[in-house]
């Protein structure tokens, strides 16, 4: 294991990052807001990846246009979630919610099956000419993950800091109560928070069947490694939740220089541990 | 000893077996949920600890897996809770103090790692093609073997009824109720909940020893890891969590229900076929939020103490007198 070895992992562990890092932007917006952790949102990147899919298997639609598509459709799922389940249940206890998105996630999958049928798919078929820069070699995919989930991080980004929206979100974060005395509107707040959610779990769907395989298990299979990012990042935080990503993403990646690939998802739940023993409140700290 | 059941009772006695083995386990999670308030939905890791324990211990000598002790079936299921024991120990003193959302998310990964273990080291488990041939106790006939589980199922019954009701069970409620009041009253709340944590865990290694006898093979993927999880979360919530007679009424119910939506999905033409299972997690599923929504404390809530109950004569000699 030379140097480029390592370097050629850590590619594959930022494009690994970029991916993390959009499911767990939505995971920390949610839970900033809602205070619960949203175990259906793997499953709402599985329906966002094939429902993009049906643009590109049954359209032919390109890729670029099947990701808005999915990203509109994941909005939808998680809106509806929301409105038909979630909402009933605020007022209860939030380990309430807890139980109830685990079972969401169970309904979203089982429906993703009864459509999609269990068997894996592939976005694009074939085989890609690799890329040389010097001796590492990238997948022209990779570079559209990885630009794809900057150019989305930067539109939040923007979001976030610009839109009356996305302050009102902030603010609903940082403090509830205060922010419905200003006159914020806070179910409209709410609503919106779980379409960009939704909408970024959809995107790190596509993305993440792009760089593997579309398979309904999918999204479940990377609720761990998101969650550890955003516990990394610090709970609430959605720019630490980028740090979170990015530090699960080449973490996993360097550990197969060491240890069998299939343990991947021990390696971040290893970080994860780790860091809610050191310091529970994450790299950025999260509120408690 | 060998009279043969007919095509319906062996069926009868088949689900009844499986329905009592997820009651064990319905029990166990409510020592940690219903009664303690430890939010737990890696049930499926120490599961297969005590299914792969009990395995390992009671088979004979193997080239293909770690074991061939050739232990009893009694050795086999103390084994099993003995090493999920052990296990939730280590596991507890990491993760137990973490607020409930931490320690779901720390469980899940608990169950994915070691399902990984399983899965890839060939030598504890001859790896994804498992451990074949575990024999039940007294013969092979399934309705002593449903009688055996049932006898588990009442000793844990009293057992963990006993413990709700001691001294012990009541500082559990009150460190679930309300934690900083039950660590003023000088009540060592890290340690109650690690106990809990690690009885819990050890019957939940019970029921997967249980069910390695039962079925006669373990596998990283004979038992889907988190739809079982999920379904023994349904039981205890639907049965009434933190009420020990609801955690077994719920499991029975729902595993009626669960066997129940085969025979709608049998129905179904056979195109379908392949969907079936599908549709009946998502019927699961929504009978969850249902269930939530619609009754949260379950068929069987738990009784709940009146609050500053006296003897009945005292309190209405008070009444008389504020009257």
């Amino acid at each position: 294991m030379d140097f480029i070895d390592l370097l050629q992992l850590v590619v594959y562990g930022l494009v690994l990052g970029s991916i993390l890092t959009l499911g767990a932007i939505g995971v920390s917006l949610l839970f900033g807001i809602l205070r619960f952790s949203n175990f259906a949102h793997g499953d709402i990147m599985t329906f966002g990846a094939y429902s993009a899919f049906v643009v590109v298997s049954v359209f032919h639609g390109p890729v670029w246009l099947a990701l808005p598509v999915g990203m509109i459709v994941g909005a939808l799922v998680a809106i509806a979630a929301d409105q038909l389940v979630y909402r009933r249940l605020r007022r209860t206890q939030p380990v309430i919610l807890l139980i109830s998105s685990f079972g969401m996630a169970l309904i979203i999958r089982s429906i993703i099956q009864l459509i999609w049928g269990p068997q894996d798919r592939s976005f694009v078929k074939g085989i890609q000419m690799p890329l040389h820069f010097g001796d590492i070699v990238v997948r022209p995919d990779h570079l559209w993950i990885f630009g794809g989930c900057i150019a989305i991080v930067v539109a939040v980004h923007l979001f976030l800091t610009y839109t009356k929206m996305g302050k009102a979100m902030r603010a609903m974060s940082d403090n509830m109560d205060l922010a419905r005395v200003t006159g914020i509107d806070s179910e409209k707040v709410i609503i919106c928070t779980w379409a960009l959610g939704g909408a970024l779990a959809a995107a790190a769907g596509v993305f993440l069947a792009l760089d593997t395989r579309l398979t309904p298990m999918m999204g479940w299979s990377a609720l761990l490694p998101i969650f550890a990012a955003a516990i990394l990042g610090g709970f609430g935080k959605p720019y630490g939740a980028i740090v979170g990503g990015m530090v699960i993403g080449v973490v996993s990646e360097l550990s197969t220089a060491v240890l069998p690939p299939a343990y991947k998802p021990a390696i971040a739940f290893t970080v994860m541990v780790i860091m809610l023993i050191v310091k529970p409140t994450g790299l950025l700290g999260a509120r408690r | 000893m060998s009279f043969e059941l007919s095509g319906l009772a062996s069926y009868g006695v088949f689900l009844l077996t499986l329905a009592a083995i997820y009651a064990v386990v319905s029990l166990a999670l409510n020592v940690q949920w219903g009664m303690t308030g430890l939010f737990n939905i890696g049930i499926a890791g120490f599961y297969a600890i005590g299914a792969y324990t009990s395995a390992i211990l009671t088979t004979p000598a193997s080239s293909e897996h770690l074991g061939g002790f050739g232990l009893p079936f009694v050795a086999g299921l103390l084994g099993a809770m003995v090493t999920s024991g052990i296990v939730a120990v280590f596991v507890g003193l990491i993760t137990i103090s973490l607020r409930s959302d931490y320690l779901s998310i720390a469980s899940i990964g608990i169950a994915e790692i070691v399902r990984l273990i399983f899965k890839n080291e060939d030598w504890i488990g001859n790896g994804v093609r498992g451990i074949a041939g575990i024999e039940r106790p007294i013969g092979e006939n399934p309705l002593i073997y449903l009688a055996v589980v049932l006898v588990v199922l009442a000793l844990v019954y009293v057992a963990v009824e006993r413990a709700r009701k001691s001294p012990w069970g009541r500082v559990l409620r009150a460190v679930r109720e309300n934690e900083l009041g039950a660590q003023a009253a000088g009540k060592n709340v890290f340690r109650f909940r690690l106990e809990a944590f690690v009885l819990g865990s050890m019957l939940m290694g019970l029921g997967g020893a249980l069910y390695a006898h039962f079925i006669g093979f373990v596998s990283p993927e004979a038992f889907e890891p988190v739809f079982a999880t999920f379904l023994v979360w349904v039981m205890l919530i639907a049965g009434g969590s933190g009420s020990n007679k609801g955690a077994v009424l719920g499991a029975f119910v729902i595993w009626a229900v669960w066997s129940g939506t085969e025979l709608l999905t049998n129905l179904l033409p056979a195109d379908f076929t392949t969907q079936a299972s599908a549709l009946r997690v998502l019927l699961i599923g929504v009978l969850l939020q249902i269930i939530l929504l619609r009754r949260p404390e379950g068929i069987l809530p738990e009784e709940r103490p009146h609050v500053g109950a006296s003897p009945v004569s005292s309190t209405e000699e008070e009444e008389e007198e504020t009257a």
